[in-house]
């Protein structure tokens, strides 16, 4: 009830809004030509942070000692060698040549282009199980306030565990696991420790946003004696998502982290973890190569992240807020 | 004080709000402060009753006590006859506060339509009875638009759209017109007196404004704070039925009349007869 000042700026407009449309501002249409060009602004300016990044690597192995930078006894800066930093272009060219001198081997980005679809699998999966898990400790968290006092400190406390720690366990746990026909898979540890760092963010993201709804409208769903249910899918739901999203991306991209780490971490073969791990071990031979896994894990994340951003655009209706009133 | 017989008038048979001895004590920190301080008030269906006064004196709170917000701490309230909760229940009441409160990921006919669809009236029902609301309040050509592309004027008309979905025939406002200009503001005034008149509905509308309390209402009730109390219920003399209000127009705010009841307001919010100052000019 304080915003009166802002709200009075904007209905000066509306004493001429008895002769309508005087006053209504345009009509958001996605897509005018001012997004596109804004759009096309904004992928250039990403492309250029690329070359800056490119740039400074080249030129620091250029111009910096081979030796790399040490303060104190610790070297600050990596050695410029081609075995520590091997050459952009050497990186890029690599991933076309195949992987080992065998004459039936794969392309090294087909290789890794499989590991990464593996993993990203397995990392869907473990998000999956992450929103659930997640979005359902929101609602029990929002719906009684002394869940939230038992829960939330949990659930921050859950995230100092190291991930490393508790990989090999989850694993020889699950290996225990055969009800009926179903028999636990080593894939399904690893999404399962994908899902531990995925539902963090979703969990808090999405209490904040079913708690977001003002006062003005929780009462007014009272005043039409609406029930709990009613309340969380017409109001709670749809304000928490423009708290979701970002949640939701945090999500995916902690989840792909956590399917690496514990693919390498519970020995899984097929996935990028592994490779990452195995073409690391051949780098004083083959430099280039270690770098075609890292490449492949950037681009996991940047998917996982875009899906997310995909999503964003189909919900966009629930993300107008709602000016000056 | 002479006005407090005024409300006796009103017939209890068809009261659309009776309240009698209500108080209200919040707890706070700093020790209990009585909002409210045995308030008696009725008022009659289809009539249009303002609550004034100043900051403080409790007209919001007992605005939330009749739509069942707030629970009063003593005292009894009844609804058409019912328990403020029962009468929330029935859906006898349309609200509307301050601030819109739209939803802003649903579409103007999609926020008139909210009540509806809650209690499950049928999809070509709800089209219809939107269609009709939204033309009420001259919205017809911005049913597809959103909260954010309209101005604060549009938005207020939109919430009360929707407070008359369910057809009540009990409105309770509260300072639905307080955050807008004062163009904008005598505009709106003029448009819910005739749709007040449409309806038929009983308002029971909470302001700090002499001149659009005046303007409105059959009776105004003119609150003092610390404790809450009823100090005074002035009459309007502007005729109460249906027709009589529609016959309220722009040009009643420059009448002698008008003045003389926002004078007679006035003295009431004050206490004694203000002698001094321009006549008409609005003391909040």
């Amino acid at each position: 009830m304080t915003d009166t000042g802002v709200r009075e700026t904007s209905a000066v407009t509306d004493a001429a809004a008895m002769t309508p449309a005087r006053d209504i501002r345009p009509p958001r249409r996605p897509g005018g030509p001012g997004r596109v060009r804004r759009g096309f602004a904004q992928w250039a300016w990403g492309l250029a942070g690329l070359l800056v990044v490119v740039l400074v690597w080249e030129g620091y192995k250029l111009l910096g000692p081979a030796d790399g930078v040490v303060v104190g006894g610790a070297r600050v800066l990596p050695r410029t060698t081609d075995l520590a930093m091997p050459h952009v272009w050497e990186m890029i060219g690599r991933l076309a040549e195949p992987v080992t001198r065998s004459p039936s081997a794969q392309p090294l980005w087909l290789v890794v282009a499989l590991a990464a679809l593996t993993t990203l699998g397995i990392a869907a999966a473990g998000w999956l199980v992450g929103v659930v898990v997640g979005v359902g400790l929101a609602l029990v968290m929002q719906r009684w306030r002394i869940a939230e006092w038992g829960i939330l400190p949990w659930i921050v406390l859950s995230q100092t565990v190291p991930l490393i720690a508790f990989a090999p366990v989850v694993k020889s746990w699950g290996s225990r696991v055969e009800i009926g026909a179903f028999e636990w898979q080593d894939w399904m540890s690893v999404a399962l420790i994908a899902s531990y760092l995925a539902f963090f963010p979703i969990a808090i993201g999405a209490l904040k946003g079913l708690q977001s709804p003002d006062r003005i409208h929780t009462e007014l769903m009272q005043s039409y004696a609406a029930g709990y249910w009613q309340t969380l899918v017409k109001l709670r739901l749809p304000a928490a998502v423009p708290y979701l999203l970002p949640a939701l991306r945090l999500g995916a991209a902690n989840a792909v982290i956590g399917a690496v780490v514990a693919e390498v971490s519970t020995g899984l073969q097929g996935g990028i973890g592994r490779i990452l791990i195995q073409f690391a071990g051949q780098a004083s031979g083959d430099p280039a190569k270690a770098w075609g896994p890292i490449f492949g894990a950037i681009v996991l994340g940047l998917v996982a992240a875009g899906s997310v951003a995909l999503l964003g655009v189909i919900l966009k209706d629930y993300r107008r807020t709602e000016e000056a009133a | 004080m002479s006005g407090q017989t005024g409300f006796r008038e009103a017939r209890a048979a068809d009261a659309a709000v009776e309240i009698s001895g209500v108080d209200k004590v919040f707890e706070t920190r700093s020790g209990q402060v009585q909002a409210l301080d045995t308030i008696e008030l009725t008022v009659a269906a289809g009539e249009f009753v303002s609550l004034i006064g100043p900051s403080g004196c409790g007209k919001s709170t007992l605005m939330r006590i009749i739509a069942d917000l707030d629970e009063p701490t003593g005292g009894t309230l009844a609804v058409f006859g019912k328990s403020a909760r029962q009468a929330r229940l029935d859906q006898e009441y349309g609200i509307a506060f301050q601030q819109a409160g739209l939803l802003p990921w649903r579409t103007v006919a999609a926020n008139v339509a909210l009540p509806l669809e809650l209690h499950g009236v049928a999809s070509a029902a709800r089209a219809s009875r939107v269609a009709e609301l939204l033309e009420m309040v001259g919205l017809s050509d911005f049913a597809d638009r959103y909260p954010d592309q309209l101005s604060g004027g549009m938005q207020q008309r939109v919430a009360i759209a929707r407070a008359l979905a369910e057809q009540p025939r009990l409105l309770l406002m509260d300072e639905p017109f307080g955050a807008l200009d004062e163009m904008t503001r005598e505009k709106m005034q003029t448009e819910l007196v005739r749709i007040s008149a449409e309806t038929g509905a009983a308002v029971v509308f909470v302001t700090h404004s002499i001149p659009e309390a005046v303007f409105l209402s059959d009776r105004v009730v003119v609150m003092s704070p610390r404790p809450g109390r009823v100090r005074e219920i002035v009459p309007m003399r502007l005729g109460t039925d249906a027709s009589a209000r529609a016959a309220r127009t722009e040009e009643l705010r420059e009448e002698r009349s008008f003045f003389e009841m926002v004078t007679a307001v006035r003295e009431a919010l004050h206490g004694s007869p203000v002698a001094t100052g321009p006549r008409g000019v609005e003391h909040r």
